[in-house]
């Protein structure tokens, strides 16, 4: 069976047109990437709370492709959701480097961001930054779980900008 | 009085004031003189400094500061009468400063905190107990202050003995006082409800406490707290390593002198 493009008839063209869509496998990795982002199951505070309330059945991270997964190998992002003690930072390093490539991570609310109200502590650090590479901060103490959904949103849409164009944000 | 005057009004000021202050006995002059001098310095004072503050706040705030400085002048004019009602209170009586006060009625635990002393000076000599006090301000908790010397056979007397039987240890904190270390035990008799509050101090240089983990079980991971956030050691404690921060931890946070390592991190 042979195609000459020049013998389909203009009928057959708007059909075409209409039926079929020409993308970059890149690009259609990052649509399928970032419609079923999961997130590793865990949380280190107070932004839990609102991370558990935005799974729920009202906010329902569900409609976005957003399963919480229970091991790291299962998982595409990371919510940093609370305050990281210096205690537990080798521990959050070790969790994200147990996560496979390709790998997000959401710094939530003000603690994972810089420090949040602990910036004076002895504990606790200054920022999950220091620790692993962040894609989006979210502000808010805690933020409310529309705030959460808004910084998914913007994870999708930098994936998915990401592949169109080429550019890494982020050096990893 | 004295002091704020001075902060008000600078060096000036603060010359009359001080003879004032001189005949301690005059007390109705005294106070008058200084409300006056208080009440004559307040409005020149804001008038000299409200230009400033009103070229530096923007037009419109001015109405608002104008309404907050008024209402600072009625305050202090209040104030003012207020004590000079109370000195004429004072002179009526007997030309006195204040009206003396009244004899305090002792603490309806007192007994309580007196027959805790002589339970443990009993046994252990009256060097035992530094010192012993009511705290008011917690439901007149009765508190002692014991010798660290003798503080682990205190404990056990506390808790074995018949009439207190403190078995259960609610509560246990350290605290850097600066001039020493200071660790407080709240024990509870859980029978009769009955509280006490053992104090023990020690050396903030080489602060050393015996543990009171064979008296009650409960002192296991607060010794352990204690130690890790202020450095206290517990002679005697089965295990005392840090129970919160990391195990290569340098230093104890919440000593006064503490110098953190990493501030930036």
């Amino acid at each position: 069976m042979e195609l000459d493009l020049r013998l389909i008839t203009p009928e057959e063209r708007t059909v075409l047109e209409r039926n079929i869509f020409l993308s970059t496998i890149e690009q259609i990795k990052a649509w399928a990437r970032s419609s079923s982002m999961w997130p590793l199951q865990f949380g280190l505070a107070c932004c839990a709370i609102e991370m558990m309330a935005t799974g729920g059945a009202h906010f329902d991270l569900d409609r976005f492709g957003v399963f919480f997964r229970a091991s790291p190998r299962q998982a595409d992002v990371m919510i940093v959701a609370g305050t990281v003690t210096k205690k537990m930072g080798p521990l959050v390093r070790q969790l994200y480097e147990q996560m496979a490539e390709p790998k997000w991570v959401i710094a939530m609310g003000s603690c994972a961001t810089a420090g949040g109200p602990y910036v004076k502590s002895y504990s606790v650090v200054k920022g999950v930054d220091q620790i692993v590479p962040v894609d989006i901060y979210i502000p808010g103490c805690p933020p409310s779980p529309a705030a959460l959904i808004y910084g998914i949103n913007k994870l999708q849409e930098k994936v998915r900008n990401e592949a169109k164009s080429g550019r890494r944000v982020i050096n990893r | 009085m004295s002091e704020e005057n001075k902060n008000h009004a600078g060096v000036p000021g603060s010359e009359p004031e001080q003879k004032a202050n001189a005949p301690e006995n005059a007390g109705e002059p005294l106070a008058k003189e200084s409300i006056a001098g208080e009440a004559g310095k307040g409005p020149a004072e804001t008038g000299a400094a409200a230009p400033e503050r009103a070229q530096a706040i923007a037009g419109n705030d001015e109405a608002a500061l104008a309404a907050r400085r008024k209402a600072a002048e009625e305050a202090r004019a209040a104030r003012a009468a207020a004590a000079k009602a109370a000195a004429a209170d004072g002179a009526a009586a007997g030309g006195g400063e204040a009206p003396p006060a009244p004899p305090k009625e002792p603490s309806p635990n007192q007994p309580k905190l007196d027959r805790l002393v002589r339970i443990i000076t009993e046994k252990f000599g009256p060097s035992a107990v530094v010192e012993s006090y009511i705290n008011e301000l917690d439901r007149h908790l009765p508190c002692v202050v014991v010798d660290p010397s003798v503080w682990a056979d205190v404990a056990a007397l506390l808790r074995d003995h018949e009439e207190l039987k403190l078995e259960y240890l609610r509560n246990m904190t350290g605290v850097d006082q600066e001039t020493h270390m200071e660790v407080a035990y709240f024990m509870l008799n859980l029978a009769e409800k009955q509280d006490y509050c053992v104090k023990v101090k020690t050396d903030r240089d080489n602060p050393e406490i015996p543990s009171v983990v064979s008296v009650w079980q409960t002192a296991n991971w607060n010794e352990r707290e204690i130690y890790d956030l202020l450095g206290i050691r517990f002679t005697g404690h089965p295990d005392l390593r840090r129970i919160m921060l990391p195990d290569d931890w340098v230093g104890h946070p919440l000593r006064k002198d503490y110098v953190p390592l990493d501030p930036e991190v």
